[in-house]
């Protein structure tokens, strides 16, 4: 086996993160086509890809500038759904912790859901230095993260000749259905999943859409008590 | 509709931008390798779960497209898009079923 450099490691990380362009095109397109249709620009589109680059959220506040939500709510709710990317960022730091500041910085910027899968996989199977697994990480983003500009613009180039009948208001939905039934993994997530829909839709009369932010704030506390109260049974049995 | 002026979107933009870097460079470029308290990573964990099924509720229930009138085709796709993601654990082919049924039930149903 030939000795691993930082130049190897991008490489390999660029290969692990190629199956993830079967998700990010068709997201970034679509995310392209909803923000025009809600009545951005181009830029503005684009500007949302580039800057925040974390689609669910991207999703959520544009659905919420369509709901006339205010800047405040806009903001706590996209950020509330980006919130397990601190997480990631926790995972991420034995592995990547010692690499100097400017390339944990960079590592940041292209923390996704697919980039972290992609690396955090690899890092618990084979321990490198940090500056080999930055570059590893870096080499995966390199695949995923140009696609997901180049959709997300050709979708907004094509957004407004899309007709009504095509239904794509209901491709948020859609989307958000898509992306949460998979984490449904446990009774934990599908308390807390339960709790936000029941609470969201008794809460729906609030102004500003704060009955989705007392619904989260609820239902988060509820997945954990029960995943805690689960562990607790299961430690009694055995 | 977005009826924002151009500098209120690109203040959300740039603040959403902002927010969402310092949430990913939180541990690894701030708190460094000290250790976060296990019922905080915990709750970090629920995020996701607690957040999206609330804001797509009221939308599949009253979809603003139909004037807020519950929609048999709509209901249909929702509940195609939730069980295929159930049993195959793959976003994409969830969001084909429940693209595919949304149009087939629009086409059948009207």
């Amino acid at each position: 086996m030939p000795a691993s450099t930082p130049k190897s490691a991008f490489w390999r990380g660029f290969r692990g993160g190629l199956p993830f362009i079967l998700v990010i095109v068709p997201f970034g397109t679509l995310f392209g086509v909803v923000g025009t249709e809600a009545g951005l620009d181009i830029f503005q589109v684009l500007g949302f890809s580039f800057l925040v680059i974390a689609g669910a959220a991207q999703f959520t506040a544009v659905q919420l500038m369509s709901e006339h939500a205010p800047t405040v709510v806009v903001l706590s709710t996209a950020l509330a759904v980006n919130l397990r990317m601190a997480m990631y960022s926790a995972a991420l730091t034995p592995h990547m912790g010692a690499a100097p500041l400017w390339q944990r910085a960079l590592a940041s910027y292209f923390m996704v859901d697919q980039t972290f899968a992609v690396a955090h996989g690899e890092f618990e199977n084979h321990k490198r230095p940090a500056r080999e697994n930055v570059a590893f990480f870096l080499g995966a983003a390199f695949a995923i993260a140009p696609l997901w500009y180049l959709a997300t613009f050709v979708g907004a180039a094509a957004g407004t000749r899309i007709p009504p009948e095509f239904a794509l208001d209901f491709a948020v939905p859609i989307t958000f259905l898509a992306i949460v039934a998979p984490m449904l993994k446990s009774l934990a997530h599908v308390a807390a999943a339960v709790t936000s829909i029941v609470l969201s839709l008794l809460l729906v009369w609030m102004p500003f859409s704060a009955g989705l932010l007392v619904a989260a704030a609820v239902a988060m506390p509820v997945g954990a008590g029960v995943e805690i109260w689960m562990e607790a049974r299961r430690d009694s049995a055995e | 509709m977005i009826q924002l002026s151009s500098l209120e979107i690109w203040t959300i933009i740039v603040l959403l931008g902002a927010g969402t870097f310092l949430i990913r460079f939180s541990f690894i470029g701030l708190i460094g390798e000290r250790q976060m308290p296990g019922w905080v990573l915990r709750l970090l964990r629920f995020a996701p779960v607690a957040v999206m099924p609330g804001l797509v509720a009221p939308l599949i229930l009253w979809p603003p497209a139909t004037g807020g009138e519950t929609d048999p085709a709509r209901l249909l796709a929702a509940a195609a898009a939730l069980v295929v993601g159930l049993i195959t654990k793959n976003v994409l082919a969830a969001i084909f079923g429940g693209a595919v049924t949304l149009y087939a039930a629009l086409f059948l149903i009207g």
